[in-house]
Order: C-alpha cells, then structure tokens, then sequence
C-alpha cells in the first residue's frame, strides 16, 4: 500500500492544470440542450480531443492519450476543480468506444474512433423500449437482413440527447422468432437516414433532454454491425462492467458538489443554527464523497493489478447515485425558500449562488436512481452475485 | 499510488483466519461469556502461539515490528470473530504506548523493554483508562493499568487500584470502574505530551475499533446470507425474495464502501498525515453505521430466530452495539468532521486527495 502519486502522475495533473488554464472556455456556455448551448459545448469536446484529453485512456491514434485509469482519475480532479464545461459524449466514449475496440473492425476503429473523440459524431444510445426498461432483453425493435445489410422497423426511448446527435447505437431483434437474449444484434444507425423519425421528450427541468426515435424502414449498410449478427447481448454484456461504470461517474464531480455546498452551508450559517440537522448532514455528504474517490482508487488499484471486478459496479452505481440525491436535496433545504426560483430568474442577478448547480442538478439527481439500470435492478444483481443469494 | 495490501499482509491475515476459525468458533465464545473472567488462558496461550501479541512489539524487544496498516486486516479477522478486547488492549493500543513512552520517558526504558517483551511471551494483559470512556475494560484481571488524566500519564500496578464491576450487554466485555489514589512513582508523563499521547493512543484505539466493526458487519451478513439461503417459506429460500436481498445488498454496498476509508485512516495514521485525526472519526463513523445498519438487517431477515438467546447472531450484533460507542461516540467524531469542514484554512478541492 502507497496512496501516493508517483511523480509521473504529478506530471501528468501539471500538464492537465497548464492545459485547463489556458484553454478553458472563459464564459460560461449556454444549456447543452438548447442549440447553441450544443455547439459550444461541441467545439470545446474537439479542443480536448486534439489535446488527446477527451478521454486519457484511449490509444493516441484514437483521440486519447494513452493513460491509465488513475491518469483518468487525476484528470477529472483537475477538470472538476477548474469548473470545465460539461461533457456532452459520454455515451459514444463509455457505451459504445470501449465495445468498438473490443468488437468492431480496424476500419470501423479507424473511421469512427477518432471522430466520437472529437465530438464531430454524436452519438446517441437507443437501449430501451416502451416495454424493454429494466427488463432490457424484451426489446421487440427489429433489424432484418435486407440485401447487404439490415432493415430496421420500431421504437426506442429514453435516448438521451438524441435530438444534436447524428448517430445512435443499440440492439435490436435480427431473428424474428427468437425470445429473450437470444437473436439480437448490435447496429449503429445514422439518424438522418430515411424513414428515422425523432421526438424530443422534455425532462422535469421543461428542456428536451431525451428523445423517442422511431425506425420506420431504416436501411443500414452491413458496416453497421458490430459484432457477429445475433451476438448482440454478449456484445453489450461483455463491455459492461467496472470501467464503464466507474467513467460514467467519476469521484471528482461528487467532491466537487460537496466542495461547493459546504461552502453555500458557511454564506447560510443562520439556518445551520435553527435546523442543526444540516450540519449532520453536510458532514455525511463530504463522508460519502471521500468514500466514493477512495473506493475508486482501491478499485482502479485491485483492477490494474489484474483482479476481475464485477457487481462491484453495481454498488457504485447505487452508492453516487444516492449521495448525488443526497448532496442537492440537502441544496434544496439550505437554499429554503430560495431553492425554488428557476436559475434565469432576475432573483439570482447578483446573488453569490449559482442557482444552475442546485435547481438544475437536484432535477436531475432524480433520475440518477433510475437511469443506467435502476437501483431495484443493482440491488438484486448484488444479492445474487456479490453475495450468492438464491435466485 | 496502490491501494492493495501486500501478499505477505493477506498470507498473515489468511493465516489468522483460518486459526480464529478453530479456536475462536461461537461454542468457545460462549464459554467465555458463561465464565466468570470472562477471559480463557488457554486461548491467550494460543494467541500468543499464532504470533498475534507480537505484531507490534519491536524486533529488538523480540517482536514482528509491524505496523498500524499490517493490524487493518487482523484487526476485520478479530471483529469477525468477536474476540473480547484484551487482545487488542494489550497487543496493539498497550504496545503502541509503551513504544511513544520509551521514545518520550527514557530513563524508564528498561519498564517500557520489560512490559514489551512481557506483551509478547503472552504474559502480560494491560488495560487503559481513559476519559472518554467511562469504565475500564478488564480491569479486574489486568496486571497494569494505564491511566489517562488531563495532563499526567499513570501506570499503575494491580493491587494498588480497586475495581467495581458493571455489566456490558456485550458479556465478553468486562467493565470495571476503577478505584486508586496517584502517586509520584506511578507518574510517567506530565504536562501537555500527554495530551498528545492521549490523543495518539485514542485514535489508535479507534483503528482497532473501526477494523471490528467492519469485521462484524461482515460476520452478520454471512450470517444472514446463510440463514436466508436456508430457511423456506412460501416454498422456496428466503432469500429468493427481493425484499430480503435488498436488505442484504444494503449492508454489502455500505460494507464495500467504509473498507478503504478504513485503509485510508490506518494509512494516514502510519504516515502521521496532519489529517488523520479526521480521517481515522471518518472510518469509525463509517464503520459504526455500517455495522448498525448490518445488525438490523440481520435480526430482521433471521425473524423471530435471531431474537433468541439460542442463535450467534446476539453475539455480533452485541458487540457491535458496544463498540458503537467504545472509544468515542458518534457526537465525539462528528464533531471532529465538522470542525475540519468549518475551518478556515480547509480546502475541499478534488486537486488536494492524498494531500494530507
């Protein structure tokens, strides 16, 4: 045991805190989902591709910069701690690059890779149906065989930014009389095609932050497939796991939330006074944010060192998505009666709150329990397989 | 930067493991609880075999001269096993005294060496008196006791202290209040060192403290894990029923969460980290709710079984319950939390981790 950084790695977070300084984006951009807000973002990604920071540990033929994942850890402290703007591909670079490089062709790696590093692709992820959420393996969408390639009729929802993206990638059923796990096929298909019909669905913050997409005789060339055709469960399966589910939520942003509500708990210390259980509760709030970064160095050490993580994932998933919920719900009860003014409301002109950080992010904390497979669904997968319970 | 303990640690904990197994089941347990003591000589002798009093204790005085983060994972192993806490007083906080006092009182040295090595060859059991806790544990059969006031440091032989016992819910902790008058010659340490010796040896007490729960966490869990796989209603296990596993899963996610803020604490302390005061209330914070929350779960799936006196599952959740609070409450380390968060010249960047 060593929890010190090696002096590569204090080398790598100088670059990386050099780098933010002088490139991040001076002003502050717009909503991701709004259109312009889109572009902004969008640009930004391909600056922090050309650096080879859009994602540290992809090869540096593809967009990375050949780094581990502690080098990943690092960055994101760095990133969160400079206050950079958003990002806006995780889809395309946790769902669908690591399955790429696991599964796709040179050239589909080639072609593709590189242009989700820079966010010249949006990729959009089309897993779920109106009756195949949790129980993903009911999915009924179809890809037939169709000359040299597939023809694509059904519906998926919950896309999330489907409307700015230009691909979307999922499984769908390829051997009609197939059940279960059994006859799907991962595709990637282009949403201007012919016959691709997309309608935004509006969160609870009122912006179109997902989308249904309907497929109404969508031809896709053979190059979409990814995989063997009716291999599309082992496909998604096999790149699930410890990585992609720590990337999706990296320790820093959480530290980086609680970071900012200690400080809005000192600017309200009155209300500290006459409701003493946020000070219980400001104290668990930075507990669980530490436990999270020091369970994700314990977990990136045991994987580096060639341990085999599973369901690991699962309590991760459970854990920030709960202290995320946490950590604005206890915003929400500092900010009191404030806590309910929209962030572009006059209210907030000259107030030292960024209201966007707390309304917005506790909206969206909601959904943290639900999305990426729902914490009922961790919950049984850890039961079952970290702990052995009967099925 | 790794997080892993080495191979040697895990053989050594493995080794501990597989000993406790044998002669630390429940049966011997309950034995200990029925006697009158409350110890068993024939389990110290075996403790001493297996090399577990010598961990601390320097080469030199004919110790293993291991250190704080080495006891991490043994410590899990005695909390598993719900060894009473003689062991741990004596072998690990004792030790880790007797050790700052040689460094700080040298023209004592040749008491310190003589105790040291005593703590070895199994044949001394010290216990510690300090203000935070109310009572002392095993007072009655202890051959010394060290004795934490404000500003001096005593250690004071048996028959020179009376003791009165109180009865712990937990019956393999055996508390005594203490009876004794100081004396020059029992003095070892004046003034403000002994604050900082009381201070060091309350955090290292909570790092034993931490380890148990954490083990008996997972000791209720195995427990419930087993009983639920076993027991049938409705025609099938138990804990088939989502309702059962979640509340299992509860207690393996907030488990698998304490463990490295437990390391982290051990490892700060072993490094003398300026945050590891913090760091070492964090992971009994943590450590404490875990093995809360894993005892309720627990009485809750073994049903009305794991209400009697009959079934184990009373000696872990007891356990936990008194350590809950041994060595500093919950207010007690909270408000050291609070006190970092509130300071002024903390810094809760994500740029400061492994800082300090």
């Amino acid at each position: 045991m060593n929890l010190q950084f090696t002096k590569s790695q204090q080398e790598f977070r100088q670059e990386v805190r050099s780098w933010l300084a002088a490139n991040k984006p001076k002003e502050k951009f717009q909503s991701y989902d709004t259109q312009d807000g889109f572009n902004q973002h969008k640009d930004w990604e391909g600056q922090l591709a050309e650096a080879g920071f859009s994602m540290v540990t992809w090869p540096k033929k593809w967009g990375g910069s050949d780094r581990d994942l502690f080098d990943w850890l690092i960055f994101e402290e760095e990133y969160y701690a400079s206050d950079a703007p958003f990002r806006i591909n995780q889809n395309g670079l946790l769902l669908l690059g690591p399955t790429l490089m696991e599964f796709g062709t040179p050239k589909q790696k080639e072609t593709i890779l590189p242009r989700m590093a820079s966010c010249q692709d949006m990729w959009a992820q089309a897993w779920s149906e109106p009756n195949a959420g949790s129980d993903m393996a009911a999915i009924r969408s179809k890809a037939i065989r169709h000359g040299d390639g597939y023809l694509i009729n059904g519906q998926k929802i919950w896309s999330t930014r489907a409307l700015y993206a230009n691909w979307a990638f999922g499984i769908f059923r390829s051997d009609p009389g197939s059940e279960r796990h059994h006859g799907l096929t991962y595709i990637m298909v282009p949403l201007d095609a012919e016959g691709v019909t997309i309608r935004p669905i509006r969160a609870l913050n009122g912006k179109a932050a997902f989308a249904e997409i309907f497929f109404d005789d969508v031809f896709v060339s053979e190059d979409c497939l990814i995989g063997e055709e009716g291999q599309g469960w082992q496909v998604a399966m096999a790149t699930a796991g410890f990585e992609r589910g720590l990337l999706l939520r990296s320790p820093a942003r959480f530290q980086k939330g609680v970071e900012k509500l200690v400080s809005l708990a000192k600017s309200n210390l009155p209300k500290l006074k006459d409701d003493p259980i946020i000070l219980e509760q400001l104290a668990a709030s930075w507990m669980d944010s530490q436990a999270y970064m020091l369970n994700a160095y314990r977990s990136v050490s045991r994987y580096l060192s060639g341990a085999s993580i599973g369901a690991e994932s699962s309590a991760n998933k459970v854990f920030w998505s709960e202290m995320d919920l946490e950590i604005h719900t206890l915003a929400m009860r500092i900010l009191g009666a404030e806590a309910e003014i929209l962030p572009e409301s006059n209210f907030w002109m000259n107030s030292s709150v960024d209201p966007d950080q707390w309304l917005d992010g506790f909206l969206f904390s909601q959904a943290g329990p639900i999305y990426a497979g729902s914490n009922e669904i961790q919950r049984n997968i850890i039961a079952e397989r970290l702990l052995g319970m009967p099925r | 930067m790794n997080f892993n303990f080495t191979d040697d640690q895990l053989v050594f904990r493995d080794a501990v493991r597989k000993f406790l197994m044998v002669e630390a089941a429940p049966e011997v347990l309950r034995e200990i609880w029925a006697g009158d003591a409350g110890r068993s000589p024939d389990l110290r002798r075996k403790f001493t075999e297996q090399g577990l009093t010598s961990i601390s204790v320097a080469e030199e005085f004919g110790g293993l001269g291991m250190g704080d983060i080495d006891w991490c994972l043994i410590h899990q192993e005695l909390g598993y096993f719900a060894v009473p806490d003689s062991l741990i007083d004596t072998a690990y906080i004792s030790a880790g005294i007797f050790a700052d006092l040689l460094k700080q009182n040298p023209v004592n040295a040749s008491f310190y060496k003589n105790w040291l090595s005593k703590i070895v060859d199994g044949s001394a059991r010290i216990a510690i008196s300090h203000p935070v806790n109310p009572l002392v544990c095993d007072a009655a059969i202890a051959d010394l006791v060290i004795i934490f006031s404000d500003d001096e440091l005593h250690i004071v032989p048996r028959g020179d202290y009376e003791v009165e016992q109180s009865h712990s819910i937990d019956l393999s902790r055996r508390l005594y209040a203490i009876k004794w008058v100081p004396k020059q010659d029992t003095c070892h340490l004046k003034g403000a060192v002994v604050a900082e010796l009381s201070e060091r040896t309350l955090n290292r007490a909570n790092l034993a403290i931490t380890g148990q729960l954490l083990g008996l966490s997972q000791r209720m869990l195995d427990a419930s894990i087993d009983y639920t796989t076993n027991r049938k209603q409705f025609g099938k296990p138990i804990g088939s029923f989502q309702a059962v596993k979640h509340h299992l899963a509860d207690v393996a996610i907030q488990l698998e969460f304490a463990k490295p803020v437990y390391t982290r604490a051990a490892y700060s302390f072993a490094n003398q980290q300026p945050l590891s005061t913090v760091n070492i209330s964090h992971a009994k914070l943590a450590a404490a709710k875990t093995a809360w929350l894993s005892a309720k779960q627990a009485i809750q799936v073994h049903g009305a079984m794991g209400y009697t006196w009959e079934v184990d599952l009373q000696m872990f959740m007891k356990r936990a319950w008194a350590l809950d609070a041994a060595w500093g409450d919950r207010g007690f380390h909270k408000k050291r939390i609070s006190q970092h968060l509130f300071s002024d010249d903390v810094n809760l960047s994500p740029i400061n981790n492994f800082q300090g």
